[in-house]
């Protein structure tokens, strides 16, 4: 049955992400997170990030990885094979039917229609990233004392370095991963040495 | 191609190859697979690579696959689709079965939790640099419906939470039907 949810989840993910890439981001969020309650926010960033690090795409990466954490391998299998059975099924069709209908103006239509859907889905799914990231998972609160200024300032960095000179986004991540460990990793040991403070008064 | 054992070989770990290398996920695919069957195989000519590409990204699901499953039916038939897939899926099926076994040991490490908290942050640049180039885009043909689409579909997703495959029937939807009128009217809205 869990075989089955998987697949089922999946292969809406496979079905409706239009635009390629981060276009499955939204809908992973939507089927895993929000509805099925499989996997936290924490850890979808998690597979995000990962995914990201990692080749092959994205919701193959999160097939595998929230198949293997409810169900095993079986699991990742089912997940991917649902993931995967769509796009057999459409692009095939679709090849055939191509050179036929391509100036048709209600295909066209239909396709300016979903990219503009897809921008605005996953600036969504960003935001919902990059709330987690800020504020943690406690949400966005108004309250100044809460926000993770290491992770907004490294947030503008990237986002400018992005835009400015284009580079692999590869670096970008490696950059940040290399300056989180030593960001936070300081604040830890700032934490252990009030808590030690403590102890001793 | 003949389609003998040896080039469903051939397809299977060219795909194969091409996947477990390409870090990034997405659009990145695109030039490493004209580059490795037009340049250096010649199994397709260039148009039908950009034909490839075209259909691989109007159509819904993971780009990679969907380019694979063109490129396997172009060069060995309807036979070539499993074998160019199963190359396709495979290296992040392995690498990230890997990475899920150690994940929970991984994630409570304090220096891992510190790079992926890191990371975050740096994804989210990576994701909003690639939302902004697609609604620039948008913005820039300067019709105001698909502007209002972006605008909407957002506060649909964001702010209303409305099931995210609601939202997408509905502006493709919207889209065809605009597109048959303008067809009519001769105008150009969508």
């Amino acid at each position: 049955m869990i075989y089955f949810q998987l697949f089922l989840s999946f292969f809406q993910i496979g079905l409706f992400s239009f635009g390629g890439g981060l276009a499955a981001l939204p809908l992973i969020q939507s089927r895993l997170v929000d509805i099925r309650g499989w996997l936290t926010l924490a850890e979808f960033a998690d597979i995000v990030t990962v995914s990201e690090m990692t080749p092959g795409p994205i919701a193959i990466n999160a097939a595998t990885f929230a198949g293997t954490k409810i169900a095993g391998l079986g699991g990742a299998l089912a997940a991917t094979l649902g993931c995967v059975l769509p796009s057999c099924i459409i692009v095939t069709l679709l090849a055939w039917l191509y050179d036929r209908y391509k100036e048709s103006p209600a295909i066209r239509g239909a396709l300016t229609g979903l990219r503009s859907t897809a921008a605005a889905l996953i600036f969504s799914a960003g935001l919902s990233i990059l709330i987690l990231s800020f504020w943690g998972s406690g949400g966005f609160t108004l309250d100044g004392s809460s926000i993770d200024f290491t992770a907004v300032i490294m947030f503008a960095a990237g986002l400018f370095l992005l835009r400015k000179f284009k580079p692999n986004p590869i670096f970008i991540l490696l950059g940040s991963g290399l300056l989180g460990a030593v960001c936070y990793l300081v604040e830890f040991t700032e934490l252990f040495h009030k808590i030690g403070v403590g102890f001793y008064k | 191609m003949e389609k003998n054992p040896k080039n469903y070989f051939k397809l299977f770990s060219a795909m194969f190859f091409l996947s477990a290398f390409t870090f990034g996920g997405g659009y990145v695919i695109v030039p490493l697979m004209k580059k490795k069957f037009v340049d250096e195989t010649a199994w397709l000519e260039e148009d039908e690579m950009t034909d490839i590409v075209a259909m691989a990204q109007s159509a819904p699901g993971v780009m990679a696959v969907n380019a694979s499953i063109l490129v396997g039916r172009r060069l060995l038939g309807l036979s070539g689709i499993p074998v160019a897939v199963a190359g396709t899926v495979l290296p992040p099926l392995i690498i990230l079965s890997v990475i899920s076994l150690f994940y929970a040991a991984f994630r409570d490490n304090a220096v891992v939790r510190a790079v992926l908290n890191g990371m975050t942050a740096g994804v989210c640049a990576v994701i909003f640099d690639a939302a902004i180039t697609m609604g620039g885009k948008v913005v820039k043909t300067k019709k105001p419906l698909p502007i209002l689409i972006m605008a909407g579909a957002f506060l649909a997703c964001f702010a209303l939470r409305i099931n995210l495959i609601y939202i997408i029937l509905f502006c493709g939807s919207l889209g065809a039907l605009v597109g048959l009128r303008d067809k009519k009217t001769g105008k150009e809205r969508i």
